[in-house]
This record gives C-alpha cells, structure tokens and sequence, in this order.
C-alpha cells in the first residue's frame, strides 16, 4: 500500500498523533473514559497501520521482536512491583496510600497511575505481539 | 403486558443477541462462526450490565459540582475486566484455529471429524492381531 | 512489617509475577524455567501450610487488598475449607512440577518449554485464586485465568488431536463462565454487594424472587460444566487423553476439584442451606446427577482401551462421589465430600503420573502395552496398583476413607439407596482394573515392535531395544514422584485423623455451624 500516496501521506501525518492520543486516554482515565487498556489498544492500533501501510518487514524494524518480548512481561511487573512496593511500606498489598509520594491524596492518585502505565505497557506489546504472529504466517 | 414489553426493553435486547450468539457457538460448523457467535455471546452479557448501572437522571460518574445524581460506576469497571478477558479468549481461540488450519486442512467441524474418524479406523485395523482383553 | 500476614496476597502475586519472569528467564536460557517453576511452587506449598497452621488457631482469616473494608473492597478470606483446598492445590503442583522435567522434554517441542513453564504457573495462580478469594467477581476473573491458561496447555503438545479437543472446551468453558458472569450480574443488581460473606447477610429476604432463583440456575450449570458433572463432561475425555502427561496429571489432580470447591461455596456460603433444601430442591437434583455420573463413569471406563481415556472417564465418576457428598446435607457426608477432594487428588495424580512414565519409557499409549510390565518398572507398577487399589476403596487406602464417610452420611440421612450404588461402582472399578493389573503382573512382555503404534518415539537412549526382559524403571526425577503421591495414599490411608479433622470442621462451618 506504499504506493498509495494519498494513504502514505496520511498515515505519515497521523501517527504520531494516535500516539499521543493514546497517551492521553491513558492519563485522563479517571475523568473521562478511558484508562490502561483502551490507551494500550490505541497505540498498539497507530503501529497496526503502520504495518498496513508499509509492510511487515517494516514494521518490525520499528518493533523489534526482543524489545515486545520484553514489554509483554515488564507491565506486568511494574503492576505487581508496585503492590509489593505498598508491602514494603507498611500497607497492604496495593494499599497505594502508604507510598512516600505526598500526602494520602497524592500518592494514591500518583499509585493508580503507575499501575495504569504498567497495563499499558503490557497491552500495547500483546496487542503488537499477537498482530505480528497472525499476520506473519505464510500459507503453506 | 405492554409494560414488560417496553418497559424491560434492555432484558429483550440482551436477550436476543444473547440467544443469537449462543445458536452460532452451537449450530454453525466453520469453526471461525463459533468463535464470532461466542463474541456476540460475550457483548451480549456486557449490554447486559451496563444497562443496568443506568440511573435515572443520573450523570456520568466523575465528580462535578452541579451534579446531585450519578451512574453506578460499577458495572463499567467490572465490564472493563469482562472485555479484557473476551479479548484474551478470541486471541487464544484464533491461535488454537490456525494450528488446526495447518494441521488439517480445514476449517470446518464436520470436514475434521471425519480426518479424524479414518485416522482412528486405520489405528484400529492395524492393530487387530494384538487386541486381548 | 509481619511477613506472615500478608501470605494470603503473596500466594497469588508470587506465582503470577514468576511467571513472566519464566518467560524473561527462558529467553536467556531454557533450562531456567524448570528451576524458578519448581521453588516458587514449593515456596507457596509452604505459604499454604502456614495459612493453614494460622486458621487453625485463630479462626478465619480475612485480608483486605488495598486496605478497603468489605464489602466496598475485595477481601480473600479463608476459613478451613480454603485452607485445606490451598495445601493440596500447592503440594500436587509442587509434586507435578517435579516430575515434570522430563516428561516435558519428551512431549513438547523445545522451543516451547518457557512458553509451557509460564503457562503452568500462570494456571497455577488462577487454581490458587479461586480457592483464597472471598468476592465472586475475583472469582470469575481467576476462573477465566484458569481456563485460558487450560485451553493453552492442552493444545501445547504435539498431538493433533489436542487442537480440537482444546478447541471444544474453549467453546463449552466459555460458555459456562459467561453463565457464570450472568449470575453475578443478577445478584449484584439485586443486592449490590459482590463480597460472598455480605451476600450471604443480604440475600435471605430475597430467596423467592425470581432474580435470585435465575441466578442460582445460571450459577449452578456454570459450576457443572466447569467440574464435569455428568450431562456436563462432554469435554472432559478428549481433554485429558490427547493433552500431554503433565497437563493431564495437573488438571486432572487439581481444576475440577477446585471446581468442586467453588460449587461449595457458592452453594453453602452465598446461599444458605436452607435455599437448598427447601426453596430449590437443587439437591435433590444433584443427588440423581451424582449417582448417575458415578455409575456412568463406571460403565464407561470398562470400554475403554487408552490408559489416559479409561482414567477420564474414572475421573467423571469419582467427581460424582463429590457432589453426592454435597447434597445430603449432614456433617458425616460432606466431610466425605471435603476429604474425597484430597484422596482422589492422590489418586488420580497418581494414575496419571505412573500412566506418563510409561509413555516416556515405551511411548505407548495403550492398555496392552502396559503387559508384563510388572518386570521392566516395578515401581512404577507398584505405584499403579496402590493408586487403583484406592481407586476401588480397599481398606488401608485412601478410597477406603472417603467411601465410608459418604455410606455412613448416607446411612444417616436415610437414603439407604446410595450404599448398593456405591458398592456396584466399586465393583466396576475393581473390573477394569483388575483387568490391567492382571495384564501387569501376570501376562508375558510384548515386545514393541509387533504392539500399538508408539505415539511418541521413546526418548529412553540408554535401552533402544526395549524387549528385554532386565529391570528398566522409569528415571528418578519422575518415579520418586510418583512413589511420594503413592505413599500419600496408603499414609493417609491409615492415618486418616489428619485430613479428617481439618474437613470435618470444614464441613460443620459449611452447614451452618461456627
């Protein structure tokens, strides 16, 4: 579709600004829809039109397999690190209250933003992942 | 009667594509169907709850000073969750059906049933000398 | 900060967190995985026993995540029968796990054994949230866990049969959990509480309306299909026949039972006993599927010529002796319930485990090849006939416990029927293994040339030509497995107090008491 020159020229135009949609949704969760998963989806989508547009061999030059391997895994940790952190602290497990960020009002808010970062790590790497492993097949 | 008809109107809705997906899981034979019927199945459920977190005369739930009333923020959380695990379960589904593409051939049920019936029948023939149970 | 209180929450995020570290690990180098599955599945067996030890003394143990109270929070609460669930839920793993190195070399490609260590810890974390948590949403979501990482460990191998196996469960699974799901939304738009100790308060006012009745029905034949019951265990053969040994074995062992435990719960402590007895009579219902499942699952067995199929079908009827417990509502039958979760636990892995080695020594999957073994792997022969002679309820074995138990509740209850229903499906058992024991001890080699197509090639170098007659057990690292589960069903077989007096108070706070 690299031929296409009105659908390269968009897709080069927007991008970057899905991108940073996402990043938005992700930090307006808690006044507006949104949060980790869907900011996750969105920027797994802006790399998805890449690959449509360019190609897989491409794409994955933007996306490397080692670095999604990882970021599967590391969102996950930042979620679970951070309830364990809470431990350290004194708290319960995820008792965001306790961590020396501020008073009780700003460390929560500041903790249910580390544990939203870390779904959205994790969701945009698995939405990349799973993309490249389906539409990488050849037909036998 | 008019009144459950239209009044309940969001239980007839789920309902319907409740029961419409649950006809595609079971009657359909492509396997790809299935996995479409079971998501229709899934968003059913998930019409469901949130019709039910609606208040009348209620706002959406973020703190706001001229609002008195607000919607149930519960049931949207909870379907979070519930659309996350229907994405994990199409994912695992359409990976699971790719192997079988490869392996088989094919895509439908009754088309696989019968690769795997001959398989067993010529599993079974060439072993007849040995059963002695 | 006291450790020791916050077990509850790090029996969950310990298992889940490792799990990817598997997969990191596995990147760097394979052999890793193995080693982090088999300490972190030891490290919560031994979080598990002290959970245990704590209730024990003190009584019910609730642990607020996050530090909201319930029911605004989520709460894990485990009482006895959690308890109880957690220890053998964690040592079978821990028991599995060790067993598994070789096992999983043989029936999965290399390339996917930290794919296959993540998933099981990942299964792990979901069979122990099921049992610790006290929300029914949790629930749900550690059902889901459970299931997916089900679906992904039965299609791993490399038979091709496991894909449309996986692939029915998938569809039927998910099915009963979005049944599941419904019955949380109905009871959560009635009485907007999610905490199962909350609804228990809120519910009774409610017990006629058809809100809850509706939602009863979905939870029950949610719960059926994910425990196998009978109408329900469609899925339950070709599941555990074509998965690879291991996954049979730790599914087998542990996901219905934990099952098995969700239906309690929801049963007896979201509603009360009365809704089951008077308002519903679901357990008379249970009762006739009970008995029906037992001696179905008998009868089918007989027929059967693969060791992992015959060993399914078992696993149906042996599920129906747990609910039949259930539903007679005095304390002698549902202790015989709860400890019937632990014996056929050890049964079965047992079973599964001794069918593995002999699918890693000979590759054969079939009741005739298991002749003459009786000379080439004694011991793991040796485990076989204890797992079957407990299977069948000989005294001094495990069976033998759980049987008596549920004949005396019965007795007490009334329902002198049960008794010959429960000795003609221990008659049945005895015929089909009888069967392959005779063939064991009794019958001439047959060499593995002339027999059953191998379904995997043998992985055993040392001994190519398998016809000899010499002693040729399976390796260690999977018989010392087998023989401890085998040990545990003659130990708890005699020393039955142990287990018996932790479900028997597991029993009398399930009916009602303190």
């Amino acid at each position: 579709m690299k031929d296409d020159i009105i659908i390269r020229v968009i897709s080069n135009l927007l991008i970057p600004f899905i991108q940073l949609y996402a990043l938005y949704v992700l930090a307006h969760g808690d006044l507006g829809p949104g949060g980790g998963f869907q900011g996750g989806v969105i920027f797994a989508s802006s790399i998805i039109l890449y690959v449509l547009v360019y190609g897989i061999d491409e794409g994955r030059k933007r996306a490397h397999q080692k670095i999604t391997d990882v970021l599967n895994s590391v969102g996950v940790m930042i979620y679970g690190g951070i309830g364990v952190v809470c431990l350290f602290f004194g708290g319960y497990y995820l008792q965001y209250g306790k961590l020396p960020l501020g008073d009780l009002k700003h460390a929560s808010h500041l903790g249910i933003y580390g544990i939203e970062i870390g779904v959205e790590v994790t969701v945009a790497a698995v939405m990349i992942t799973i993309f490249f492993e389906m539409a990488g097949r050849k037909s036998d | 009667m008019i009144e459950i008809i239209i009044g309940k109107y969001n239980y007839w809705i789920y309902i319907t594509l409740m029961m419409i997906g649950f006809y595609a899981m079971i009657a359909k034979g492509n396997l790809i169907k299935k996995i479409i019927g079971m998501n229709i199945f899934q968003t059913a459920v998930i019409l469901f709850y949130i019709s039910t977190g609606k208040v009348w005369g209620g706002t959406a739930p973020i703190l706001w000073d001229k609002a008195v009333i607000y919607d149930n923020p519960i049931p949207h959380v909870l379907m979070l969750t519930a659309i996350v695990v229907s994405v994990g379960t199409t994912a695992v589904a359409i990976a699971i059906v790719i192997r079988i593409y490869k392996e088989y051939g094919t895509m439908e049920e009754d088309a696989i049933l019968e690769i795997e019936r001959k398989q067993a029948e010529e599993l079974r023939k060439g072993n007849t000398g040995q059963r002695e149970i | 900060m006291n450790i020791a209180e916050h077990f509850p929450a790090l029996v969950i995020v310990i298992p889940l967190l490792f799990a990817l570290i598997t997969w990191l690990a596995g990147l760097i180098n394979r052999a890793f995985c193995w080693v982090i599955a088999l300490t972190i599945t030891f490290l919560c067996f031994l979080m598990s026993f002290s959970i245990l030890n704590t209730v024990m003394h003190t009584g019910r143990i609730s642990y607020h995540m996050g530090a909201w109270e319930p029911p605004w929070g989520i709460e894990y609460a485990i009482d006895y029968l959690n308890g109880f669930v957690l220890v053998v839920v964690s040592f079978i793993a821990f028991i599995v796990t060790l067993y598994s190195r070789k096992s999983v070399g043989l029936e999965i490609d290399e390339e996917k054994s930290p794919a296959f260590y993540s998933l099981y810890m990942l299964l792990f974390t979901g069979l122990m949230g099921m049992t610790i948590t006290g929300d029914i949403f949790n629930l749900y979501v550690f059902i889901e866990i459970t299931s997916l990482s089900g679906y992904a460990l039965i299609a791993i191998g490399r038979r091709r049969n496991s894909l449309m196996a996986s692939f029915n469960y998938l569809i039927l699974g998910t099915i009963a959990a979005t049944f599941i799901l419904i019955g949380i939304g109905y009871l959560y738009m009635v009485t907007g509480s999610l905490n199962m100790a909350d609804l228990r308060e809120k519910l009774p006012p409610l017990y006629h309306s058809r809100v809850v009745l509706t939602a009863f029905g979905f939870f029950t034949v949610g719960l059926s299909l994910k425990l196998a019951l009978f109408p329900l265990h469609i899925w339950l053969p070709n599941a555990y026949t074509y998965a690879p040994s291991v996954v049979s074995a730790i599914m087998a062992a542990t996901s219905t039972k934990v099952g098995a435990y969700a239906m309690l719960r929801i049963l007896f402590t979201v509603f009360k006993v009365e809704f089951d007895l008077n308002v519903v009579p679901v357990t008379k219902i249970l009762l006739v599927l009970s008995c029906i499942a037992i001696i179905a699952g008998s009868i089918l067995a007989i027929s059967q010529t693969n060791i992992k199929r015959m060993l399914a079908y078992s696993s149906v009827g042996q599920i129906g002796y747990i609910v039949l417990g259930t539903t007679m509502a005095n304390q002698t039958a549902m202790t015989g319930s709860i400890i019937h979760i632990l014996n056929h636990a050890l049964m079965k892995g047992t079973l599964f485990l001794v069918a593995g080695c002999v699918v890693y020594k000979t590759g054969i999957e079939d009741i005739s090849g298991l002749k003459g073994m009786g000379q080439k792997m004694p011991f793991s022969m040796a485990a076989f006939t204890v797992g079957a002679l407990s299977m069948v309820g000989v005294p001094l074995t495990v069976g033998f416990i759980s049987k008596w138990y549920l004949a005396t509740g019965a007795l007490k209850a009334g329902m002198w029927f049960i008794l010959p229903i429960i000795l003609i499906s221990s008659l049945l058992s005895a015929i089909y293994f009888w069967r392959i024991i005779e063939g064991i001890y009794f019958a001439p080699a047959v060499s593995s040339q002339h027999s059953e197509v191998s379904t995997y090639r043998s992985l055993d170098h040392h001994n190519p030509h398998p016809v000899s007659r010499s002693r040729d057990d399976a390796p260690p690292g999977m018989l010392i497995p087998t023989l401890i589960l085998a040990g545990l069903c003659i130990f708890f077989g005699i020393a039955a107090y142990i287990p018996v007096s932790v479900a028997e108070k597991a029993a009398n706070m399930l009916l009602g008491g303190t």
